[in-house]
Parts: structure tokens; sequence; C-alpha cells
């Protein structure tokens, strides 16, 4: 149960600065985009303020002067137009204008064309997840984007089966991601850490959840981690870099999910939807990730997109492992 | 447009009222007592009871569409999801962004206020087509029904943009939904053809096009756009119900469709829609602006064009909302262009709202703060805009809670202050009711802080990357999310101030309707003629047809000329 007024109490991790590393407008600066970008935004900004500034206080300075006051007689100047002044309030905008879209525009044009020998990466969305092959070091699957500090890295993405956008705010950079066409994005990282990825497409029940991080590390560590293959698969990680944690919960309670829950079923025997019974083994864990639909546990809606040919079979051994490990 | 003769008028400190038509004996009873019984209501062929029952209709589905979104902001005071479910949360999104769409702001100003005025601005017994008109109201009952019907059925989950393939892939009622919106698309045609004939054909004599009210250029400037963009939202919903139920291939990819495609059309009518919604609005803050400050427009020619501009080249942005979606760099670099054109026209407007108050002599009654409340939160509103129309920061600010911002600084701070502002302007008119300005002028202020409260900290939230339509925001870096939930806080705050807004409004124009002092016919001292005759008017509007002898802002006579009251 929430408090009634929240606002009141302290927020989650209270004691940090309120803007985190950016500043009250925008988030952390983390690429070349960004800083480039960020100057933009800031010019509209400012001139957003001027333009607001001047209505603003024209209007409060022309009620306080020319407010009608009891017992006094009603004095008006029945102005009609002023041609050089309209004029002057339309060109003066749309010179701005057209300022603000070259400007804008040029900016874009070097957002939209990679450069040449940029890191390919290709991501891959589907509900609710994301997952990153790197083609030239033959790892498939990566639940993080794991990229080189100064390096451009070349995005193409596709989506498994509804539209979502690929989103990096440190970055400042956003893509749709479409089933059945590519799209390409490309960023090049100037600070080590670690930065939110969210899905801006409206996708479903775990939309909010579609979450992943980019890690930006060292060129020596980015070498490291791809000669080892991204690191042996991890169960646990991946239960919740690839949804499956949306949808079933690691305790014995359902928790309200659309999925059963899936402590200590391991082994034990289960109803099917059709009436027949069969035992939690290996293969069924299995069929149940490539081919959800082919035996619905009795009592729940066959919801369940597929996972074939989206996680490789090491990565589909070690949920397997984890699953076991719940009790 | 005549020039106002004398420079003053010592008539002292607030107009005097115009009493109610002199003869009295002989003068008609109002169309709000001229019958009784529902069945009078559902079948007249007067304009103005059509008016009301929109008015009714149109403010009810407002309270439900409000009510879900004070659910949807409590739910965000927390960054995990612990009120409702994801699905639920979807559906209570979807519902208040449908709701407040196809059923409140659409019909809002022309439908309501539009149809109760344009007659009688124009000087004319009713609109072209009365059983048209009619028969437009009935359709889009029928089409909030199917709407409403559609939560029964389980409700739908795709927000009110209805993007394939996920529209055309989840299992909630989307066809229901979409056939609602469908319909409802006839009953705006309509109005709008009947908006346009009335204005072409009924005008009063010596009431010339640079004679009409600023609130009929805009009302013609929207049913243009009514007329010509609508039949694209029906098509696109057709093709999307076709998809669904006969599994034609048009938008799936699955089925050899294109979901860009779904995109291009549903905006090739969604983005002049936007200015179905905020052009009336620009019309009424015309009207209200010169009426209370006393003095003509500042640049009548310009306002009425700017007008027709923005309508036709609302025609030409819809891109703008796709500039991440894929498409082609040529075609962003092209709708960012042109997006940049809509804004001058609309800076023209502003730019003129505020030169009318020079000199003038204003009057800060409840009508008016609503418009200088729109000044502000339109102009905000229209600013920001800037930074979506400009390639780059779009990419960081789109589908955020800045986007969210944005259209609710133009779609509430715009379009639902101005409604409010214009009710307020012409409940006299309509009902024969003074309403408490005290109040009012308390309900707007509360208005104007819980609207800022609410919206406000969403810019920051959104330009800070928090994406729209997450039930939960729990997943933010732990460095931000203490900002993320204290932003989110103020804004549910402010959603609590405006919710007791609208309740002392209510209340107020609820004590007006049956408590209230008798209205004159002319309480601000309007020069249009639809203050020209009794509050609330008699069935036929006017008593001796009305004759048209100056500009609509001309205040040089005090009172004002009575030709058709005096009768």
């Amino acid at each position: 149960m929430m408090t009634i007024y929240p606002l009141l109490t302290a927020t989650s991790s209270a004691g940090t600065s309120p803007a985190g590393k950016g500043t009250i407008w925008l988030p952390e600066q983390a690429s070349t985009a960004a800083e480039r970008g960020d100057v933009l935004f800031y010019f509209i900004y400012y001139l957003s303020a001027f333009f607001f500034l001047l209505v603003v206080g024209l209007t409060v300075a022309f009620v306080l002067k020319y407010r009608r006051r009891r017992g006094q007689p009603v004095t008006v100047t029945p102005i009609e137009g002023s041609r050089r002044l309209e004029i002057a309030w339309s060109v003066v905008p749309a010179a701005i204008l057209v300022g603000i879209f070259f400007w804008s525009f040029s900016d874009y044009i070097t957002l939209s064309v990679p450069p040449a020998g940029a890191l390919e990466v290709r991501v891959l969305a589907q509900k609710w997840s994301w997952s990153f092959d790197y083609p030239k070091h033959g790892i498939v699957g990566a639940t993080e984007l794991v990229v080189p500090q100064g390096r451009p890295v070349k995005l193409t993405m596709s989506a498994a089966e509804v539209i979502h956008s690929f989103y990096v705010p440190a970055f400042r950079i956003k893509k749709d991601v479409l089933p059945n066409r590519y799209t390409v994005t490309w960023f090049e990282a100037t600070k080590l850490g670690s930065y939110d990825i969210f899905c801006t497409e409206y996708c479903g029940s775990g939309h909010s959840q579609m979450h992943a991080l980019v890690k930006v590390v060292s060129t020596a560590d980015f070498e490291q981690w791809a000669q080892t293959g991204g690191g042996p698969p991890d169960g646990k990680k991946l239960f919740v870099a690839k949804a499956c944690a949306t949808c079933h919960s690691v305790t014995t309670d359902r928790m309200g999910l659309p999925g059963p829950p899936l402590a200590g079923r391991f082994g034990q025997t289960e109803t099917l939807s059709d009436g027949a019974t069969l035992t939690i083994d290996d293969n069924y864990v299995r069929e149940s990730i490539v081919a959800p639909m082919a035996k619905v546990v009795k009592g729940y809606t066959p919801v369940m997109p597929t996972f074939a040919g989206l996680l490789t079979d090491p990565q589909i051994n070690a949920l397997i492992d984890y699953i076991k490990t719940l009790k | 447009m005549t020039t106002a003769g004398s420079t003053t008028s010592a008539s002292g400190a607030a107009p005097a009222p115009v009493g109610p038509p002199s003869a009295a004996a002989a003068a008609p009873p109002s169309y709000l007592a001229a019958q009784r019984g529902i069945l009078s209501w559902l079948f007249t062929l007067d304009h103005k009871r059509i008016g009301v029952m929109y008015l009714v209709s149109v403010l009810t589905f407002f309270f439900i569409g409000g009510l879900l979104a004070v659910v949807l902001r409590l739910e965000l005071m927390t960054a995990k999801g612990d009120l409702l479910s994801a699905d639920v949360y979807n559906k209570l999104f979807t519902l208040h962004g449908a709701i407040m769409i196809f059923v409140f702001i659409i019909p809002s100003i022309p439908a309501s206020l539009g149809n109760i005025l344009l007659p009688l601005m124009i000087g004319a017994k009713d609109v072209a087509f009365p059983r048209l008109n009619l028969l437009s109201y009935w359709i889009y009952l029928v089409g909030s029904i199917f709407l409403l019907y559609s939560i029964l059925a389980g409700a739908m989950d795709t927000g009110w943009t209805f993007y394939t393939p996920y529209s055309t892939q989840t299992g909630t009622a989307v066809i229901s939904a979409t056939l609602g919106v469908f319909i409802l698309g006839f009953s705006s045609i309509l109005t709008g053809l009947n908006f346009i004939v009335t204005i072409h054909k009924l005008r009063a004599p010596g009431l010339t096009w640079m004679r009409l009210p600023l609130f009929l250029w805009a009302t013609y400037a929207t049913a243009i756009i009514q007329v010509l963009a609508t039949p694209v939202l029906a098509i696109t919903l057709l093709l999307l119900v076709a998809e669904r139920v006969l599994g034609i291939g048009i938008f799936d990819p699955a089925m050899g469709g294109d979901p860009v495609l779904y995109q291009h059309f549903f905006w090739f009518y969604s983005h002049p829609a936007v200015y179905i919604m905020i052009l009336p609005a620009f019309g009424i803050i015309s009207e209200i602006i010169s009426v209370h400050s006393r003095k003509p427009i500042f640049g009548y020619r310009a306002i009425a064009f700017s007008s027709l501009a923005i309508a036709l080249l609302s025609f030409l942005v819809w891109g703008h909302h796709m500039f991440v979606s894929g498409q082609s760099e040529l075609a962003g670099m092209l709708f960012s262009f042109l997006t940049f054109t809509v804004a001058v026209p609309t800076a023209i407007k502003v730019f003129s709202w505020v030169a009318t108050l020079y000199k003038g002599s204003i009057q800060l009654t409840t009508a008016m703060l609503y418009a200088l409340v729109f000044l502000f939160t339109f102009t905000i509103g229209g600013l920001t805009g800037l930074f979506l129309g400009s390639l780059t920061t779009d990419i960081h600010l789109h589908d955020t809670y800045f986007v969210v911002a944005h259209f609710h600084y133009v779609m509430m701070g715009g379009t639902v202050v101005a409604f409010l502002g214009g009710l307020h302007h012409w409940w006299p008119k309509f009902t024969g009711r003074m309403f408490s300005e005290r109040w009012g002028r308390l309900g707007a202020a509360l208005v104007f802080i819980g609207f800022n409260g609410t919206f406000f900290p969403q810019f920051i939230l959104g330009a800070q990357g928090m994406p729209r339509r997450y039930h939960s925001y729990n997943l933010v870096a732990p460095d931000q999310l203490p900002l993320f939930e204290l932003l989110h806080r103020l804004s549910s705050l402010g959603s609590h101030v405006l919710t007791i807004a609208f309740l002392i409004m209510a209340g107020y124009l609820l004590h007006s309707l049956f408590l209230g002092q008798r209205a004159p016919a002319n309480p601000w001292g309007g020069a249009t003629l639809e203050w020209q005759t009794a509050s609330p008017p008699p069935t036929q509007n006017f008593v001796d047809d009305p004759v048209c002898s100056h500009g609509p802002y001309d205040f040089s006579d005090d009172p004002p000329a009575t030709s058709a009251a005096a009768g």
C-alpha cells in the first residue's frame, strides 16, 4: 500500500544529487551526438525563454497598466493594426525558424550517416527484451550492449513482432525498430560507464520493463570481453534480461503474473490444457521456450511468444539450469 | 472593417448592463422554455438545443477522461507499478487518450459552443441544414456508445493512436473502438459541412466576410479540415479492421504489409485534427480579449487569414510525428521545414492578442482570466514545439514525457483553457443566468496553478529521458531515479489541484444554473450580433431580422446597437 501522499516521504535513494550527473534539463552527455546536439537544445531553450518572457511580460504589464478601474471613464485607443509591426513580427520569427531548421538539418545529416570503420552490432528487439549480436566477434545474443569508448558503433536493428524503439538518453539517440525492415543508427560513446536503454514505442504489457544497459569500456577491456565471447551465459541474468521475469514468478506464488510460477516445479508432474500430464524435465522446458504453444499448462492463457532463434543453445541450457535451482 | 469613431467613451465603470428586451410582454419564450420533456430535446432541430446536448455530452466525457488521468497519475507517484497491473494501466491510458481526443476535444468547441453561436453570430435563425445537424449529434452518440462498449468488451491497450502491427495482434477490443472512432468521424464531417454552408449562405444583411467575428473565421477554417481530413481517418481505420477481420495484409509485416504506412495514413488525419482542436480555441481567445478589453482586435485580417493558412499548412506536416520511424532523411527534412512554417501564422496570432491589450480597458473577468492563462500556457506549448520540430532535438525528445507535456500545454493549456474561457464568456447567453465572478476567478487561478503543476515537471522528465506510456519506471538508473520520482510526484500533486479546481467550477456553475442572477442581453458589452438578442435567445434567435451595421469589434456605440433586441 502506497502512502496517500508519497511526496511527503523520502524518495527511493535520497542523498544523491537530484539530477544525477546531468543538468536539471538534460541527462549526462556520454556521446559525440549529445555534445553536439545539446548546443542546439540550449539555443532553442534560451530563444524560447526570451519570447516567453516577452509575451508574458508585455501581457502582465498591459493588464496592470490598462486595467479598468472603478469610477473612471473607459478610455480606449482603438488601434486596429500596424502594417509595419505586423510585417516585423512575421518576418523576424520566420528568419529565426529557418536558421534553426538549417542548424538541426546539418546535425541530422551527421547523425544519419555512420562513419566508415564503425564497430557493427546487430540489435534484435522483441517483447520485451533487447539482444545484441557482434558478427565480427561471433558473439550472439548478448544481453548488454558492451562497446569501446571513443569508437563509432553502428547498430543495425530489427524487431521480432511489433514496433519497438531504441533509446539511449545519455547518447541522445533514438530509432524505431521495425519487424521485416532494418533501421540503422550509430553513436560514439565518450565516457566510461553504463547507461540506460529504454524502449520508447509502446509494445504491450512489458513495455516499461523493456530495459537493457549500454556498457562503455576501454578498448582493451572490450577486446578481452569480445575474445571470451562475452563470457559464459548466466541463467539468472538471462531470466531478467530476456524478460522471462515479466511473466513468470521465481517463487511458488504466481504473484498475479500471466505465466505459471517456476520455483520447485522442475521434476514435478504438470497437467496440460488438454488434460494430459507430463513430468517437467529438460526437454519440456526447452520446448516451452522455443514452442510455447505446443503444451500449455492448464489454467493459463497461451500468450507466450516463441524464443526460437532468439536464444542460443548455451543460453537455453543456462536458463534450464537456473530454473532447476529455483526452490 | 469599420473604424471606431471616438477614442474615449465616458460611460463610467463596467459597461452598463443592457436590460432584457423592453417590450417584454411581446417577447417569445426562450429556447430553453419553448418546449418541455426529454423528447423535445432528442428530436429538436434547434441548433442551440443540439449545442446544449453536445455541451452536456462533451463535459461528461471530459469528466470521465479526467478521472482516468487522475488514476494514472496516482500510479506514477511511485516508481514501481504497485497500484495497477501493467495491463490495466495500458488500457486506462488508451481510454484516457481515446475519450479525450475523439469524444471530448474534437467536438468540444465546434460542436457545442460553435453550434449554439454560429447562427447567432451571423444573425441567422438556424444552421443551413438543421436535420443534418441533429443527425450528426445522433451519429456522435452512436460512435460514443461503440467506444464505451469497447470498455465492456475488455477495453483496448493500443494507445489512442492504434499503431500497427501491435493493434492487429493484440487480443483486446480494438474493432469496436475503431468502429466507434470511424462512426464519430461522420459526425465531424457533417458538422463541418453544415458550418461551411451556413457561413457562406446565411449571413445577415451587412455582415460581410471582413465583418465576420474571428471565432467564425476559426470555425470556418476548422470545418474545412473536418471535411477534407476526416475521410482519410475513416479509410485508415477500415483498412485496420479489414486486416484484423479478413486477414488482408496491409500494415502487418507478418502478412506482407507495411507498419509505417499506417503511421502515414493515421497522421495524415490526426495532425490536421490537432488544428481541428486548436483553431476554434484561437477564435474564442480573439473574442474574449477584444470584448473584455473593449478594444478592436489588433490585426483582424492577419488573424483571420492566419487561420486559413494554418488549416492549409496543417495538411503538409504529418511526417513530423515520424522523424525516428525510419522514414527517409529527405522526408524528415521536408516535414521539419514545413512544420516550422506553421509556427509563423501561430506567432502572428499570439503577438496580435498581446497588442490588442495595449491601451485597452481591461476587465479581469473570469473569461478574461482564462484568456490570459491561455496566453501563458499556449505560448509555452507553442515554443516547446520548436524543440520537436527541429530534427535532432526531436530525436532525443520523441516519445518521452516532453511530448506528453507539449501536447497537454497545447491541447489542455490551449484548447481546454479557451473552451473554459468561452464557456464563461457565453454562459449568460446560453443559460440566461450569471455565475459568481468571485468563485469563477478562484477556479481560473486554481486551473492555472494545477495545470502548470501537473505538466511543467513533465517537460523536465522528458528531457531527462523518461519515455511515455510507462506503467513503472523502477529500472531507471539509480542516480536519476530520485529526480524522476520527485518530478512525477509534483505532477500528480498538480493533478489534485486541478481536480479541486474542476469541482469548484462544477459547483458554482450548477449553482448559477438554478439560482444565478438573471443575465442581461449583453453583460460584457460585446459588439457581435449574438449580444443583441435576449439571454437566453428565443427559438428563432432574433425577434426582428438583424442587420449588421459595423465590424465585430467596434465598441464605439455605447451601449452597442441593439436593433434586434429593441424590437
